[in-house]
């Protein structure tokens, strides 16, 4: 069997030595986002000025790559200039496409600046054709983000009934819910990733030593404890372990990242469009070793075909050490984690 | 101003939930949604069931809604959802329908259906995202619970004509939808195979802190605040900002919180009298910190 249309690697860009160094590794695309509260990665000391994008985009560009804008949370009455002022500035600077999720913003793009290209955002919560087929039958939507939520043969019944493209989160922090329907964060902190583009945000967040350990707390609230010896993560809130009928565990979910490497040949076959890497909030060095793996796994695939692919122990090796926990799930697309 | 009794969160037995509406047809409610919004594996009652139970509180003077699923995964989820549509859309009986993602709003317009609501779950947080849906025959806007009452004023007050709007009165909040059916996972069962254990839970399952403090509710692939989310005392300011106020249905004492509110509406109680004597009926400490633009978790009272 060969592969139809080669899939596309789309690679987190906090920051500019991040865009440059996903680009230097083989991304197709980078993913980015302005300083505020327009993109779901909202964190302190992250994403791009107008002159560090303008960088950014002609450091690519002159790779023949794409630069891909995140708009993804849902501006409100107030501050919706800022939004739009974002999608303007987008398309002076030449951005291959827009990822928006908010429904009001894709009908400004596309009557103001109607030679842009736009993406669905995971955010915009979309996990059948009949959602997508809305925002591209409405808004001329290309492409779509699937929440991390379906099954493989789920995707594959979407992949077939939508002439969007699907583009499918491959490897990163897993979030367990639903993209754009959670609202756990706001409930703990005020803060959501809808609307301010944060979860979990670090200026709620406290580390303390305490004679039962050391304790991680959101806005208060006790997300984890730990022994001594044992790793203390970020309280992100539902990665943390709680106490339900007075047995202690990750309630909701362990630390851990989605890896669905070995789902590859299988992601090929059922007409995925692009795969994309999670990880903003990360440092150059994770972007570099994560796509240069994801790299030559396409490669390898392009190249030989769905049959001979396999992957390599040493991508899995160098995959888990920058995993959350050191571990790795394939999340929804293997039904029994459901 | 209207009360509405909002879609049943949990899974409850066939005949509890038949008790459950007979009991409601005589409660002071106006408006009353029916259907499985949580889980796709519920179906003690199927749609023709609702659909019945539809016709005998229509029958007792209630308008009726049916609301579509939260998160729709598979084929099977998308011919429920077409069938609730066609209902709307001429067939017998004919009830509106509440559209929880843009999917139903899709298969809303194109089947001409013009009086739809608006669900909590479009995530609708600006004028000009509301007037699309207007545009494509919402008339009522369930406001997502973690929208302020300040921002909701905001984009009422930015529309050129005003759209009926129902907030999020009582109940546990409903936060996040997740593929994963966290009910199984503490039964240390499958999802496809959970044995129905949200059967046996009548307000889902209280997830605690290291502390002991009561933090989240597990309901099977929903997590919902552990706290009850009260307006009661703030009714004074959301009046000016709504025209329905949504109680969401409990395992005990729905009937008495809603005779509460209608008793603070009909002014033959003041709302501060009203949250204290709901406090009787509720399971767990109330908060309304997202109606102040805080965190959800939160009790504020104003100064």
């Amino acid at each position: 069997m060969t592969v139809s249309s080669p899939i596309e690697l789309v690679c987190p860009a906090g920051s500019l030595p991040a865009l440059k160094t996903a680009i230097d590794h083989g991304a197709d695309c980078v993913y980015l986002g302005f300083k505020d509260a327009t993109n779901a990665r909202n964190f302190t000391g992250l994403n791009f000025d107008p002159a560090q994008m303008r960088e950014g985009i002609a450091y690519a560009h002159a790779r023949k790559r794409k630069v891909l804008l995140a708009l993804n949370t849902y501006p409100q009455t107030g501050n919706w200039p800022s939004w739009t002022q974002a999608i303007d500035r987008a398309a002076e600077f030449g951005l291959d496409a827009l990822i928006l999720a908010d429904p009001g913003l894709m009908a400004y793009a596309a009557k103001t600046h109607p030679q842009l290209r736009l993406h669905l955002s995971v955010q915009g919560s979309a996990t059948s054709y009949e959602a997508i087929n809305y925002y591209h039958e409405r808004f001329g939507i290309q492409r779509a983000v699937l929440p991390r939520v379906l099954s493989m043969a789920q995707v594959e019944s979407v992949v077939a009934n939508t002439p969007v493209e699907i583009e499918v989160f491959g490897f990163g922090g897993l979030c367990v819910m639903v993209e754009g329907r959670c609202a756990l964060s706001a409930y703990a902190t005020g803060e959501s990733p809808n609307c301010n583009g944060a979860c979990s945000p670090g200026k709620h967040v406290r580390w303390e030593d305490t004679p039962r350990g050391m304790e991680t707390r959101l806005n208060g609230i006790l997300i984890d404890r730990f022994a001594d010896g044992e790793r203390a993560g970020y309280p992100t809130l539902c990665k943390g372990r709680f106490e339900v009928n007075d047995e202690t565990y990750y309630a909701l979910e362990e630390p851990t990242s989605l890896n669905t490497l070995e789902l590859l040949p299988e992601l090929a076959r059922i007409g995925i469009r692009a795969i994309k890497i999670e990880g903003r909030q990360r440092s150059p060095a994770y972007v570099a070793q994560v796509t240069k793996v994801w790299r030559a796994a396409l490669d390898k695939l392009e190249a030989g075909g769905a049959e001979s692919f396999s992957v390599l122990p040493a991508w899995m090796a160098e995959l888990n050490k920058v995993s959350e926990g050191q571990s790795h799930t394939l999340g929804a697309y293997y039904r029994p984690w459901k | 101003m209207k009360l509405a009794l909002g879609p049943l969160l949990y899974y409850w037995p066939h005949q509890s939930v038949l008790d459950f509406y007979a009991d409601m047809a005589e409660a002071p409610v106006d408006s009353v949604y029916l259907g499985e919004t949580v889980c796709s594996r519920r179906h003690e009652l199927r749609l023709e069931d609702w659909l019945e139970v539809g016709k005998v509180l229509a029958a007792a003077g209630k308008e009726v809604v049916i609301s579509t699923q939260g998160l729709i995964e598979s084929e099977s989820d998308l011919k429920v959802l077409r069938r609730i549509v066609r209902q709307s859309a001429g067939g017998e009986p004919g009830f509106r329908v509440e559209a929880n993602d843009m999917g139903a709003v899709r298969l809303l317009t194109e089947a001409g259906v013009n009086d739809w609501v608006a669900g909590p779950t479009l995530n609708i947080f600006n004028p000009t995202t509301l007037q699309l849906m207007i545009d494509s025959g919402a008339t009522r806007w369930a406001v997502a619970p973690e929208m302020a009452g300040a921002a909701l004023a905001e984009v009422r007050a930015a529309l050129p004509t005003p759209i009926e709007t129902e907030v999020f009165a009582y109940g546990r909040l409903p936060l996040a939808h997740s593929a994963r059916c966290f009910t199984a996972r503490h039964f240390n069962l499958q999802k496809d195979t959970c044995e129905f254990r949200c059967l046996s839970i009548m307000d889902g399952i209280t997830l605690r802190t290291r502390e002991g403090e009561p933090f989240l509710t597990l309901n099977g692939v929903q997590t919902q605040s552990a706290r009850v989310h009260n307006l009661l005392g703030d009714l004074p300011a959301v009046r000016g900002n709504a025209e329905v106020l949504r109680i969401s249905p409990q395992g005990a004492h729905t009937r008495q919180i809603i005779e509460l509110f209608r008793a603070a509406l009909d002014g033959t109680q003041t709302p501060s009298a009203a949250l204290a004597a709901s406090r009787e009926w509720m399971v767990e400490e109330p908060c309304n910190g997202f109606w102040h633009g805080r965190a959800g978790v939160e009790q504020y009272v104003a100064a």
